[in-house]
Parts: structure tokens; sequence; C-alpha cells
């Protein structure tokens, strides 16, 4: 059933398809959303021609209206919009004045939706074969054996290992990256015309990513479905798409063929987009050691060893990136620097010294020096407590600054991360996605800490808004000399700001160097995997690495 | 053993050790009734002499960590003690054990509840989802209000108008419910009607409105939409994608609203004359009957106990995690 990797990979993507019928054509599309008690448009009077057989790529920052669009070419909204004018013509149907019934025929059928999150799109309740085939069954042409058997061939088509019972498990009892292959072939399985991919590898570790990618790649091949690829990666979009479309507040920038879109951007915004990854930072050592994990194993409760003899050391004033998947241990590390989960073995040394292992031990100057920020800016501040109740707080509790001195001093760290005293008053809700972020590196830095623990800092962010944070933390510790302890999977985000880089996999650490070390080769086995696997912005990389690794028998 | 199994049995063990510890929160709160036992069952005409024979006769002079193990040790085995009432200061004993007491009582209760349970949850379980159906629609709003009204009302007054309108306009049911061993099921049924509806009346709209809630919340899931966009119909979407994943808030609800027509329903016994637990409960502690009162009270709090462990035991095997571990 399932075409072998090099043939499909080979043969790229785009070529003659161009010629096919149109599917869809959606001319001056307007949607409302329905928020702060009125409406106002979402979109903004969008054009879109899909042909048969063709993937449109839609990228652009969260808040575009990618997501509203890729339903809206289905004739669907979510709750609280609606489509307000202009036509979506879907082979010959009109959708927008389609009544629901009349639509509820198409979706499923001849139209399919691919979510961000698999974990959250299948219900908890069913098995997952049982809702692959709940919307060829509702078709009526198959019996229910005939529908199951060509869902197990769709699994096979996906490459997810046991292909004739992983259908008969439940979510919760299959990976990530299984389920949003299973999701593919939930949306192949009436063999639908038009498929909206929103996202869908949004959620998955680089090297799950890849092998996701691939398998719907072909899948979209195998049956010359249609598709509307949304994501706001553009390596990734380069991969998937024939032509790609961006889009800014509801309004298209610039729409053209993926080849070209990637080397002569034409509008200044599509070009903003194209120069973000443009950080680059020359990795220093320093013999002085600020940190020293030495020999740590750690473990939940009574349940299995997460961490395993790890042992990692942070230079005086440098930035240490940890990367690996998920599950491979970061995060417990930095609980068991911070104090959080006492390690079973081993010890961590603060300027030479130890440091108690759990939290309640630890003196407050010790708690002073290492400070935190997270990846979900939004849950780490209390959203009752304005900006400068967030940021004083620190200068109170540590540092006994009270009344005008604080003040002072908040306005100051206000500037320090770029915003102005017109944020003093503000409550975290009426921050955008960066301001929370910038706020939470004001908070850490009010302590006045030698190291900050960054815990997938922007990782939720757009890539633009991802630039200047990074920006702001480079800056911070050249003027502040302190020392970075930085988690992340995004190897971009390694490239720009680390010094030495520590590669984690199922709890140990499987190498620590500079970056320019470990970054060239020779690579040990699971770096070059981890390496290999982070989309480039060559519309060839993915076939290219498909082949490669199939020549080498190593996928 | 499979993890359900042993999740049930390692709640079971707690029900009966929070039943141990009501045991004796029932007892010490017996313990501080006020007056003397003697006095209150022998009357005020007794002579101190008869008091202190009777109380030694009944154990009352032990001290009160002896008086709660013989209670205890005797429930575990299924005795409840003699009740105090049919002595008087004559000397002549015509008490009875308390389970013959209790025991038809119990049944009548639990005939009772388990009508107006018939009733009840499939009714609202019905308007429940229906309204969570028709959400925001006429037939929701009505079904909302005037469940909203029966349960806003007092019991008493909703059976006095139920009385009103089906016994003495317009004479369908009887409005006395005093049925006795004597009579066959059709009877008993015919007669327990009208406390039926009142109780159903009182608890439908509490279960219906948890299960309408419980299901709509559900509604802004992902795989809701995903559902939709399947082209999966409304009314699918609520029974096979909703429902499944909204059992477990839907059981505790339920369950709280059994427990409340063993253990609650007193007014409407009294309104109707009907001989359950209840009327004999407030009568015992009237008189002073602490073996009786001790006994209502245990068999009230291991009702709420096993109800309630019945509801999580459904929430867990609704729940797909635990019951198909990984």
């Amino acid at each position: 059933m399932s075409a072998a990797n090099g043939t499909g990979a080979g043969a790229g993507k785009g070529a003659g398809k161009n010629g096919g019928d149109v599917l869809l054509r959606m001319t001056d599309v307007v949607i409302d959303g329905f928020s702060d008690e009125r409406w106002h448009e979402i979109i903004k009077g969008v054009n879109l021609t899909l042909r048969r057989g063709e993937v449109l790529g839609l990228i652009g920052e969260s808040g575009a209206g990618k997501s509203t669009l890729g339903l809206g070419a289905m004739g669907f909204v979510r709750p609280g919009c609606r489509l307000t004018s202009g036509e979506i013509m879907f082979d010959g149907m009109e959708l927008r004045q389609m009544p629901e019934r009349e639509k509820q025929k198409l979706w499923g059928t001849r139209m399919a939706y691919v979510a961000q999150s698999a974990a959250a799109a299948f219900n908890p309740a069913h098995r997952l074969i049982d809702q692959t085939i709940e919307a060829s069954l509702r078709k009526g042409d198959l019996s229910p054996k005939e529908a199951e058997a060509r869902a197990i061939d769709l699994y096979r088509a996906m490459q997810l290992p046991d292909p004739a019972e992983i259908g008969y498990r439940y979510p919760h009892q299959v990976s990530g990256g299984q389920l949003q292959r299973a999701m593919t072939a939930m949306a192949m399985a009436a063999h639908p015309d038009l498929i909206v991919f929103d996202e869908p590898t949004t959620a998955l570790d680089v090297t799950t990513q890849v092998e996701v990618l691939a398998s719907m790649r072909e899948a979209v091949e195998q049956f010359n479905t249609a598709a509307i690829y949304i994501t706001h990666d553009l390596a990734v979009v380069a991969q998937m798409a024939d032509r790609i479309k961006v889009l800014r507040y509801g309004e298209e920038m610039e729409e053209a063929e993926t080849r070209k879109m990637l080397k002569a951007p034409e509008h200044p915004y599509t070009k903003s987009l194209w120069s973000v990854r443009s950080i680059a930072k020359e990795p220093e050592t320093n013999e002085d050691y600020i940190l020293q994990i030495e020999g740590v194993d750690a473990a939940y409760g009574k349940g299995l060893k997460i961490l395993h003899d790890v042992n990692i050391a942070v230079p005086r004033g440098r930035t240490v990136a940890i990367v690996g998947e998920s599950g491979s241990g970061k995060s417990t590390t930095a609980r068991v620097i911070t104090g959080l989960l006492p390690p079973s073995a081993g010890r961590v040394l603060f300027n030479g010294t130890p440091l108690p292992a759990a939290l309640k031990q630890r003196r407050k100057e010790q708690l002073q020096k290492i400070q935190m920020i997270y990846q979900m800016a939004d849950t780490a501040m209390n959203p009752r407590h304005s900006v400068a109740e967030i940021i004083g707080r620190p200068l109170e509790f540590y540092l006994g600054l009270r009344g005008r001195a604080k003040e002072a001093r908040v306005l100051e760290l206000l500037q320090m991360i770029e915003l102005d005293e017109s944020f003093m008053d503000r409550l975290p809700s009426e921050l955008s996605g960066g301001q929370k972020q910038r706020i939470c590196i004001a908070r850490a830095v009010a302590a006045e800490p030698e190291l900050i623990i960054c815990d997938e800092v922007t990782s939720a962010l757009d890539q633009i808004v991802q630039e200047g944070i990074l920006k702001l933390l480079l800056k911070l510790q050249q003027d502040l000399g302190v020392s970075y302890i930085f988690i992340t999977h995004d190897i971009a985000t390694v490239q720009a700001i680390s010094d030495e880089i520590v590669v984690m996999l199922q709890g140990r650490v499987v190498e620590q160097g500079l970056k320019t070390e470990i970054m060239h080769p020779p690579y040990p086995e699971y770096t070059e995997l981890l390496l290999s696997s982070v989309p480039e912005m060559d519309p060839d990389w993915l076939s290219n690495l498909l082949a490669a690794r199939t020549g080498t028998g190593d996928l | 053993m499979h993890p359900i199994v042993k999740t049930v049995l390692q709640r079971l063990g707690l029900g009966v050790v929070t039943l141990f510890f009501v045991s004796l929160i029932i007892f010490s709160a017996i313990q501080f009734l006020p007056g003397d036992f003697g006095e209150a069952v022998l009357g005020q005409s007794a002579t101190p002499e008869t008091v202190a024979a009777f109380r030694r006769e009944l154990g009352l002079n032990k001290p009160a960590y002896v008086r709660y193990f013989d209670w205890i040790g005797g429930v575990v085995q299924g005795d409840f003690g003699t009740s105090f009432s049919g002595r008087d200061s004559s000397g002549v004993d015509r008490s009875r054990p308390v389970v013959e007491l209790i025991a038809p009582r119990l049944g009548n209760t639990l005939f009772l509840a388990g009508m107006t349970a018939i009733i009840a949850v499939p009714l609202a379980l019905f308007l429940g989802i229906t309204t969570a159906l028709y959400r925001n629609s006429i037939y929701d709003r009505v079904v909302n209000a005037v469940t909203l009204t029966t349960i806003a009302t007092p019991e008493f007054f909703v059976a006095y108008i139920l009385i009103l309108f089906l016994s003495s306009l317009y004479p369908v049911f009887p409005s006395l419910a005093n049925i006795d061993p004597g009579m066959s099921l059709g009877d008993k049924i015919i007669k327990t009607t009208l406390p039926a509806l009142t109780l159903t009346l009182v608890i439908v709209a509490h279960m219906m409105r948890q299960t309408r809630a419980a299901i709509i919340n559900l509604l802004a899931s992902p795989y809701i939409e995903m559902a939709r966009l399947k082209g999966i119909s409304a009314r699918r979407i609520i029974l096979h994608h909703a429902l499944p994943n909204a059992w477990a808030p839907i059981a505790t609800v339920i369950a709280i609203n059994l427990a409340y027509l063993v253990v609650g329903v007193v007014v409407v016994e009294v309104v109707f004359v009907y001989p359950g637990v209840g009327q004999l409960m407030v009568d015992a502690v009237r008189t002073r009957d602490i073996p009786v009162v001790q006994a209502a009270a245990l068999i009230f709090a291991a009702t709420y106990i096993l109800l309630n462990l019945t509801a999580d035991i459904i929430g867990i095997v609704t729940n797909p995690k635990l019951l198909h571990p990984r």
C-alpha cells in the first residue's frame, strides 16, 4: 500500500499541478467575530483559489486569521463568528449561504480538517478506528468492515506502527506523533477533495515532525487531494506547499509559487518574516563556573527514574542551552536546580558551594540568585496583579525596597525591557504575548539574580516576537553579566543565543560542548538525528533528507 | 488485578473507615442530647429508684467508651440493640428489637425512593439532554423555568398543591399514603404516587440542570469541533461525543439526589402520613429512644457513603484513561 520513501521523496511537488480544475474559489470573503460587545472583521475580504491536487500554504503570525480562513474555506465558522459576505464556491456549490444540514453532508466526506492538537481533537471516550471511520460510514457506501479495512490501509500509508491493531486503542494510549498521523488518516478516510491542515505539526518534536510531514505529504500526493496547509513555520510550509499565501491582520499580503516566494518575497512584511532568523552569537566560554550539576539522579515519587547521572556545568556570564525532545528530562533538570525536586543522588554546586537539595532548606539569598522564566507567561503571572505589583514583588521580598524607591526601580526595569511607565497599572490580560514575556523577564531580573533559567520562553510566541525577546535577553546578559540556562527544543533559538549546548536524551546527557563544536560534524548519532530534523527554508530539504536517510538505512 | 477492581476495593475500604468515624460522631452527639434518658423514657412520675434500676438495666451507668463498643460490636453482627420504648414505670416490658422496628419502615422508604427514582432519573436525563441539544430555544427556556419553579417551592407546598388538584378537586390518587405490608403491589403504587410525584418535582431540576451543564460544558472541546467538522449531526454529537464524557458529574448529582430521597424526605412523609424511616427517627428523637436514633442515623450515613461511592465508580469506569490504562 505505502509507496517506498525514496520514490515519493525525490519527486518534489508542484510540477504540472497548476493545470488542474479549480476546486475552491473564495471571493471577497469577510468573516466577523463577536467580542467586546460588538462585531469586528477577522477576515477582511480575502480571495483564494485552489486547484485539485494543489497544496496552498497559509502563513502568518497568530491572530492573522489563518485558522478562521482555513475553516471558512469549508464553510465553517467557530461559535461567535459569522460569514458576513463574499462567495465560497466549492466544486460548483456556494457554501456561505448553504444551510448547515447541506454542509454537514460535505464535511468529513468531501472536505476534512486536521487540527493542531490531535490529543485534544480525538474524543477520549472512543477508539481511534471508530472515530476514523465515523464520517465515511455516514456516507453509506461502505460496510463497517470495509471502512475499517480501509482505515487500516491508511494507518499503514501513514506509517503508523502496527497498523492492524493501533486503531483499536484509545487516544491516550498512543503517542502525540502517532495521534497526529491517525488524525490525517481520519481526514483521508472518506477520500475527500480538500483537507485543511491547521498547524498539524506545531505540537510535535522536530524528530517526530519529519516523519509526520513526510507521511502527510505522501498521502496528499497519493490521493491527489487538494490541501490548505496552515502554519507559522516558514521552513515547514516550504516543504509542503506549491504556493504560499501570507496573511496579516485578516488581509492578504502576497501570494506566490513557493520557490519564488522564498527567493524573492515582494511585500515588506513578507521580507521581514523571512529575515527573522538573523541573530547569531559568537560562542565564548569561561573556566569560572557559576553552576555545576554533578552526577544527579532524580525520580518523581517512587516512580520511574527520570534523570540518570546528569553532569552539566554553566560558565559564568554565558548561556548554556539544554536541548532534547519532550520527555528527555530538560525541565526535570531545571526542577532539580531550583530545588523543587530534590535529587536522589548527586549534588548541585552554586559558585562552588553545594546548594541544599530541597527548596525549603535554601536561604533567601540562595533563592534570590537563581530565578526562572516560564514558557506560559500567561499562567506564570497572577491575573489580578498589575504590572507594577508583579515586578515590585521581588524588589520588596528580596531587596526590601518600598514606596518611592520601589516605584523608581520598577520604572527602570520597565525601561530595561523596552516598555514605558504607561504599563505600570495594566493587568496581564491587557498585554500581548510578547509583552507578557517581557514582564516575566523583568520580574526575574528584579531579584538581581546571577543565574536565570529560561524554560521554553519563546515557544509560545510568533517568530518576530521571539526575535525581540531573544535580543532583549542577549542585551541583558551583556549589561548585567547574568548567566542563562536555556531549555528549548527549538534549534534555531539555540543557534541564536547559546554559548554552550547540552544535548539530552531519555534523562541522560548525550553531549555538552561549545556551540561551534556541537553544531559541526562529526556528531554523535542522536545529535545528528536531532539537528538534521530541523526544517530548513529550502523547499527540497525534506525530499533530500528522506532520500539521504533511506540511502543510509537510517530512518 | 485490574486497576479498576483495585480502586473500587480501595474506595470500599475508605467507605468503611468513614462509616466508623461517622458512628463515633453519632454516638457522641447523642451523649449531648439534653435531659436524662431514664426520666425521659419513664416519665416524670418515676421514682429515683426505678430510674436508677432502669439505667442499670440499659447499661447507662457504664462509661461512654464501653457503651460505644457494646453498641458498635452489636451493629457489626447486625444487632442494633433494643428500643427504649414500650417500657414504663410499671415495669412491664413490651420493648422490641430496633431491627424489628426499623426494617419495615426502611422497606417503605426504599420503596418510595425507588419509585421516585424510576420516574425522576430518566426524566431528568431526558430533559437535560434535550435542553442541551436545543439550548437557548423556547423549549429550553420553558423547561428551565418550570423546573426552577418547582425546586424553589417548599416541598410541603408542592405536596399540598398536588393533593389539591389530584386528590381533592379531581380525585385521581389518594392523599393518604398509609401503606401497610398486607397491601398488593398495585395498591401500594397507587397510594405512593402523590408522594413520589412530589419528590420528583423537587429533585428533577437539580439533576436536569447538571446534566445540561455537563454536556454544554463539553461542547467547547476541540473534539466536539472536530466531530462537527466531520459532518456529524447535532443529536449524535450530544449523545455519542459529549454524553460519554459527561457521566462523572451527572452520576455525582444523581447520587446526591437519591441519597436525599432516603434521608431527607421526612416533610413529605408527614404530609402524606407515609410510614417511612424519617418519621420513625423524628419520633425516636422526641421520646429519647436512643438505639433507634443511632440506628437510623447510621443507616442514613451508610446510604450517603454507598451512593457517593457508586457515583465515584461510575466516574472511574466511564473514564477510558482509567478503564484502559496504557
